[in-house]
């Protein structure tokens, strides 16, 4: 999907001037709180128009103020998704789920809603009042309902931000395979660098209501490794673990990862800290932590008075963080090889 | 108790004009009430002011301004006079003056009913693909019943205790416009006639508890439904 906007609004003291092309099927839009990211998601779902400018959906044009073009939203087929699930209180969850799908035009229905429904485990709730639902499960019928209209383009404005951390990760998922598996674009809006290395391809970031940069996931985790609580945050996604001394070993790299918050199911996703990862330029003799991996140093990148080191092993890769003089003590240079502690309880599973 | 056949005309008549009242009022009243909830317009401060009138006006005050408009020389009396039609001193009138009395109410609980709506539900339901008048079907009214409920027995509480602003345009003709406040008025003139006077004061009593139980009845069963 194509997205293409040049536009300005003035609301109150806040000006907002955006001008944008970027094409990818999931696009990150990140920034703090007052950046403009709520703007523009009205700005494409036609709740807001812009004083100026034009929006571009692929080649269709949904608002132009020079051709005084501006397309409603019921015909803009842009599906909602918000931070709190917003269902119709007085519709089980049925009659919310089919809102959208039976305003949709038969030409344009792309979703069967079985198939969606089991994808998004819903069977059990259908006839139930949304009241009735757990935060998750209102969310993940908010999304079902979204998605069952046939957008052509989904806008997911903070959908996890109301929810807590446990449920936060249990959602994804649903996110990715809905959009993957039927198809549909998304927009992805978030304050969080976790979920836009989980969600998005491509990343806009918005600073004052203007566009910062266009960027990606992963350079996005370097740039605020500085700030962020937990530096880089590293996302692994493992499988076949084995039960090993009450921890759960996971095949990385050419080595194996030692974990103590495992599960013997197929997969999970943990999350690592850059800060979490101790360097040794030998083979240390004798160490507490359960993992010390032979990594080779991939590149360097600074930020502020942090040097971010990127290890590989094999296929996979991790990134550490250390200060400058460390950096130098330790000679890294990319195409040297380290040592790499990491204690089995610093990775936090996600799902 | 003790209740005369006029009496018995009363307590219906006051029922009708009630329940006419509140009827007639009902459509305008949610348009009124979606007006000055979702849209923003030039002069919406003075379309309040002018809604809100009658609730800090006198009812006599009310009453005679429509005397004015509806009677023979009015503006809308000599229209209506020419078409055939005469309001002043009927049971008619008794219900303009009633639902104009009335009217802030029933616009005041169904307006707090929209504002209570929250605004990302309409947002969805357009991004959905819904018009605004299936908006306004499917989302918006469900969500304001309860409002327009507790607008509904409000107004119609208040048309039952309609006295000023109806024996103006209505006058108190028994059997014709005589409704129950204004047949408790003429007993409470003769002191003889006490016992009839409570009679009709509790036959009130009784009217409104039962219009106050259905009330609360309704929006139990609208709040179970998830309308708010």
């Amino acid at each position: 999907m194509r997205l293409r906007i040049e536009a300005e609004k003035q609301l109150g003291n806040f000006h907002f001037n955006i001008n944008a092309d970027i094409t990818d099927k999931r696009i990150g839009i990140f920034g703090e709180s007052g950046s403009g990211k709520s703007t523009l998601v009205h700005m494409l779902s036609g709740h807001l128009h812009p004083d100026r400018g034009e929006i571009f959906l692929d080649n269709d044009c949904i608002f132009s103020s020079s051709r005084a073009l501006n397309l409603q939203p019921r015909h803009r087929r842009v599906g909602l998704v918000f931070q709190k699930p917003s269902l119709f209180p007085h519709l089980s969850v049925s009659r919310n789920l089919f809102y959208g799908y039976r305003r949709c035009s038969k030409e344009h229905r792309k979703v069967t809603p079985d198939e969606l429904i089991a994808v998004l485990k819903l069977d059990g709730l259908l006839e139930r009042g949304v009241l009735n639902l757990s935060g998750g499960e209102k969310q993940r019928v908010a999304l079902a309902r979204a998605v069952l209209a046939s957008p052509r383009l989904l806008l997911m404005d903070e959908p996890l931000s109301a929810l807590d951390d446990g449920l936060r990760f249990q959602i994804i998922p649903y996110l990715k395979s809905v959009t993957e598996q039927f198809g549909i674009p998304c927009i992805f809006i978030s304050h969080s660098v976790v979920e836009m290395q989980l969600m998005a391809n491509r990343i806009l970031t918005l600073q004052s209501g203007r566009l910062n940069e266009e960027t990606t996931p992963d350079q996005l985790a370097r740039k605020t490794m500085a700030r962020s609580q937990r530096g880089y945050v590293n996302l692994l996604e493992l499988d076949g673990a084995t039960s090993e001394g009450g921890l759960f070993a996971y095949r990385w790299g050419d080595g194996r990862l030692l974990i103590s918050d495992g599960n013997s199911r197929s997969s999970a996703l943990f999350e690592l800290s850059s800060r979490d990862i101790i360097l040794f330029q030998k083979h240390p003799e004798a160490i507490s932590a359960r993992n010390l991996l032979e990594c080779r140093v991939k590149e360097t990148f600074s930020v502020d008075n942090r040097v971010g080191i990127v290890l590989s092993s094999g296929n996979s890769q991790l990134v550490a963080e250390i200060v400058h003089k460390a950096a130098d003590e330790l000679q890294i240079t990319a195409g040297s090889t380290v040592f790499a502690a990491i204690k089995a309880s610093s990775f936090r599973r996600l799902i | 108790m003790q209740l005369a056949p006029e009496d018995i005309t009363a307590i219906r008549l006051s029922l009708q004009i009630a329940l006419t009242a509140t009827l007639l009022s009902l459509p305008l009243g949610f348009a009124v009430a979606w007006l000055l909830s979702f849209k923003t317009f030039r002069g919406k401060i003075l379309l309040e002011v002018f809604i809100n009138l009658p609730l800090t006006l006198p009812p006599v005050v009310i009453g005679y301004f429509l005397l004015l408009m509806l009677g023979r020389n009015g503006w809308a009396g000599s229209l209506l006079n020419e078409a055939g039609i005469q309001l002043i001193f009927t049971w008619k009138a008794a219900v303009i003056a009633s639902a104009t009395v009335g009217f802030p109410l029933l616009v005041r609980s169904i307006r707090l009913g929209m504002d209570s709506i929250n605004r990302q539900l309409i947002q969805a339901a357009e991004s959905l693909g819904s018009s605004w008048f299936d908006t306004l079907l499917t989302v918006i009214l469900p969500l304001s019943l309860k409002g327009i409920l507790a607008g509904s027995s409000l107004m119609f509480a208040r048309s039952l205790g309609e006295f000023g602003a109806t024996i103006i345009v209505a006058g108190n003709i028994p059997g014709l416009t005589q409704t129950i406040p204004l047949a408790i008025y003429d007993y409470a003139s003769s002191p003889s006639s006490a016992s009839m006077a409570l009679s009709l004061c509790l036959v009130s009593v009784a009217i409104s508890v039962v219009v106050l139980f259905v009330h609360e009845y309704l929006a139990g069963t609208v709040e179970k439904r998830g309308g708010s």
